[in-house]
């Protein structure tokens, strides 16, 4: 190419290599190998170093007897494993998650019902939008400190109950063993329905609207457009959100170890096995508990996986 | 290509203020990793006179836990350290979970110069990580509490302050009951705490559940037994939670207290800093801790006349004691590439900065002066009783027995399982709770005793 200037004229031969330096192939199809390439490393490193790399240790760890920074560590086995499913208390503590499993059924039901709702024209859609998906936003300690005034004796909620007149139900919300779950998986809902929210209206909003319309014509009712419209198509979503549902129940952690610590009925399996390494140093067991909780919830997704396959939707 | 651009420059405004976010941290020096010499050094020896004290040079890194105090009273140390020692530069680093980070760190070489030792260290793992300071003859005519963490006459750290156990207890609100007498039975003391509950409006006592810590109570062995063996004892012990034993006389207080509702309210909902404020304005009454809180609730307090310190409610035979005991012991990092700096500083601290005087706590040194705060002490009569090292081949059972047996002596989960029964969350009785840690201590115990 020439470029006629002020009598200047740079040739550029795009064969040789004159004052300018090219790294790697000069072809687009070589260009389109390695620029993915390029791109991946980075997460890629980020994933073998943070991610895959930790679970492989752990595993060695799980055999050990270690208390996480003595410089020997004693080989002994499958014994974690064996003291794992031969103490029934350490087992105990999946009925925990009972809870927050019971609670995310709830969160989908409500995610679900704004998602539908909001597709539509409603007055301040954005503004309601904004509002649900914005406690997923915001930090899970500063939740838990939040909540923790929420369900003080006198706090928040307590104040509320007694200025609607409800004053004489008031619990100790976070002090009675019966509904300190209740109150948690309900913090838990409060936090997470956003995300589900707004996966949910990705999803419905993806169906076209002529479908609408054409249900619109047949005279189909909000209800009836809801069942034979809207569920089928999001199916997939809907399955995707069990699974993580299942998951999150079985290795819920933040909000009671940040609220209560695991205290008073409240421990779940995760921060029991954060209790065995950190305070009763314990560091094999604990890594064995971890493996333990990662086998079952690969076998959870791999059995829904079985059942969603069957219906044909995944 | 527009939009591209605007999120190249976004991203690069993103990594900036990150990068400069991130400068706002205390630098650490960077320590390189001490090469790979694998000889144990010899005993770090003290540091040469003022005269030489230039001739001492390095860069340290000192890692402490007060995150309220190193920018401003530890800054203030460095300078005048730097005056005696101007060839030594000091930088810090402060951790808020400093056990729990230092302990991660001790996995490597890289854990600061000085540091203090994490609990959780058993004592015979200390030659693998922290060099020799001094023998326990030499250095025990000049300082308290070497034995702690001393190993075969080795010792390993050294306090910086000391603290009696007691009961932090406000002065307005006892007289306002109608207290006239400090109480030392468990007894008396309860007695003491419904007379707060029926005649002022202050809770008697504050758990501190949810923060948790404020019920390891087993530090009250000795002000209870007045036995400076008390610990070893129990290691030679079946049951050492039964009735009758100093420590079941300990956790029945806890007990009593909370099922005769001598508490607040909730304590899942307490919250440890605005409990300083709460006792210091006469909304609680009592609070065992150790005796460095006094200082921390003096602050807060308008009057800090008004906060008081007795030892635990328990006698033996008229003669009430203390457990006093070395708080954090400063070591220096077996891996240091600065020897003398580190000794230089660590000497330093514990002769000189004056720490432990303006923390309120028992000096290190053996001639040092005592605080104002324990001045009450002294007027009681309370003897102060220093738990004896393990005997030798025993070091390190107790704590081994205790968390292999997972009863969680150092840790919060006893006193709440105690509470939890106590304000009828769970089925159990204190002697259902008692029986369990024996049979635990038993089974346990076998296993470390026969190894």
């Amino acid at each position: 190419m020439n470029i006629s200037g002020e009598g200047s004229v740079t040739k550029v031969d795009s064969t040789k290599v004159v004052g300018r330096f090219r790294l790697g192939p000069r072809s687009t199809k070589g260009q389109r190998i390695l620029i993915p390439i390029l791109f991946l490393i980075v997460p890629l490193a980020l994933l073998l170093v943070f991610t895959y790399l930790p679970v492989v240790n752990m595993v060695g760890y799980s055999f050990l007897k270690w208390d996480g920074f003595s410089k020997n560590r004693e080989f002994v086995g499958l014994a974690n494993y064996v003291e794992i499913f031969t103490r029934p208390e350490l087992f105990r503590v999946f009925g925990v998650s009972i809870y927050y499993f019971v609670g995310s059924f709830v969160q989908m039901a409500l995610a679900l019902y704004f998602a539908t709702i909001l597709t539509f024209k409603i007055r301040g859609k954005n503004f309601f939008k904004g509002t649900l998906f914005f406690p997923y936003m915001i930090n899970g300690v500063a939740i838990g400190f939040i909540f923790l005034y929420f369900f003080k004796p006198e706090g928040v909620l307590d104040i509320l109950m007694n200025a609607v007149g409800l004053g004489e139900y008031t619990q100790l919300w976070l002090g009675n063993r019966d509904i300190i779950n209740f109150s948690l998986a309900f913090v838990s809902v409060w936090r997470y329905m956003g995300l589900n929210f707004v996966l949910f209206l990705g999803a419905i909003q993806s169906i076209p609207s002529e479908i609408y319309e054409a249900s619109d014509l047949d005279g189909a009712g909000r209800w009836q457009q809801f069942r034979y419209i809207i569920l089928p198509s999001i199916l997939p979503i809907l399955g995707l959100s069990f699974i993580l549902a299942i998951k999150g129940a079985l290795s819920v952690f933040e909000i009671p170890y940040i609220m209560t610590g695991g205290a008073n009925g409240s421990a779940t399996f995760v921060i029991q096995t954060v209790d065995m390494a950190f305070k009763f140093q314990k560091v094999g067991l604990a890594s064995a508990m971890a493996v333990v909780l990662l086998v079952i919830i690969l076998v959870v997704t791999w059995v829904q996986r079985l059942i969603f396959k069957e219906e044909g939707t995944v | 290509m527009k939009s591209l651009k605007f999120l190249v420059v976004l991203m690069i405004v993103a990594m900036l203020a990150v990068a400069c976010g991130g400068a706002a941290e205390p630098a650490a020096a960077p320590v390189a990793p001490a090469p790979a010499a694998t000889e144990v050094p010899a005993a770090v020896a003290p540091a040469a006179e003022a005269p030489a004290g230039s001739d001492i040079s390095g860069e340290i890194t000192v890692l402490t836990n007060r995150t309220d105090l190193v920018d401003t009273t530890f800054v203030e140390y460095a300078k005048k350290f730097n005056e005696k020692y101007p060839n030594v530069k000091v930088n810090f680093e402060a951790m808020t979970d400093y056990t729990g980070e230092v302990k991660i760190r001790m996995n490597t070489e890289d854990y600061g110069d000085v540091l203090l030792i994490p609990d959780e260290v058993n004592i015979t793992q200390l030659p693998d990580f922290f060099a020799p300071l001094g023998t326990v003859d030499e250095l025990g005519q000049k300082y308290n509490f070497v034995t702690e963490k001393a190993l075969q006459g080795q010792v390993y750290g050294l306090p910086v302050t000391g603290n009696a156990n007691g009961v932090l207890y406000n002065k307005a609100v006892f007289e306002a009951a109608g207290i006239t007498e400090l109480p030392n039975t468990p007894e008396a003391f309860l007695a003491a705490l419904q007379l707060v509950k029926d005649k002022t409006d202050a809770i008697p006592y504050y758990t501190n559940y949810a923060a948790g810590w404020p019920l390891q109570w087993q530090s009250y062995l000795g002000s209870v037994s007045c036995d400076p063996d008390a610990s070893n004892k129990m290691v030679q012990m079946d049951a050492p939670f039964a009735p009758g034993t100093p420590n079941y006389i300990i956790y029945k207080l806890m007990y009593d207290m909370v099922a005769q509702g001598l508490n607040e309210t909730d304590p899942s909902t307490t919250d440890w800093e605005s409990s300083k404020q709460m006792f210091a304005d006469g909304e609680i009454a009592t609070l065992p801790l150790g005796s460095w809180a006094i200082v921390q609730m003096e602050e807060k307090a308008a009057d800090p006349s008004v906060v008081g310190y007795m030892p635990f409610p328990s006698n033996v035979d008229g003669k009430v004691c203390a457990t006093a005991g070395g708080d954090y012991k400063i070591a220096i990092n077996k891996n240091t590439e600065s020897p003398e700096a580190a000794r230089a500083w660590l000497d330093w601290f514990l002769d000189e900065s004056n720490f432990a005087y303006d923390q309120g706590g028992i000096p290190p040194l053996k001639d040092g002066e005592y605080p104002p705060q324990l001045a009450s002490f002294a007027e009681l009569g309370v003897e102060l009783v220093s738990a004896n090292p393990a005997p030798a081949g025993e070091e390190g059972w107790f704590n081994q027995i205790d968390t292999e047996a997972e009863i969680g002596l150092n840790t919060p989960n006893l006193g709440q399982r105690i509470i939890d029964a106590a304000r009828g969350n769970t089925d159990e009785t204190f002697d259902d709770i008692m029986n369990d840690l024996n049979a635990k201590w038993t089974e346990a115990r076998a296993g470390v005793v026969n190894q």
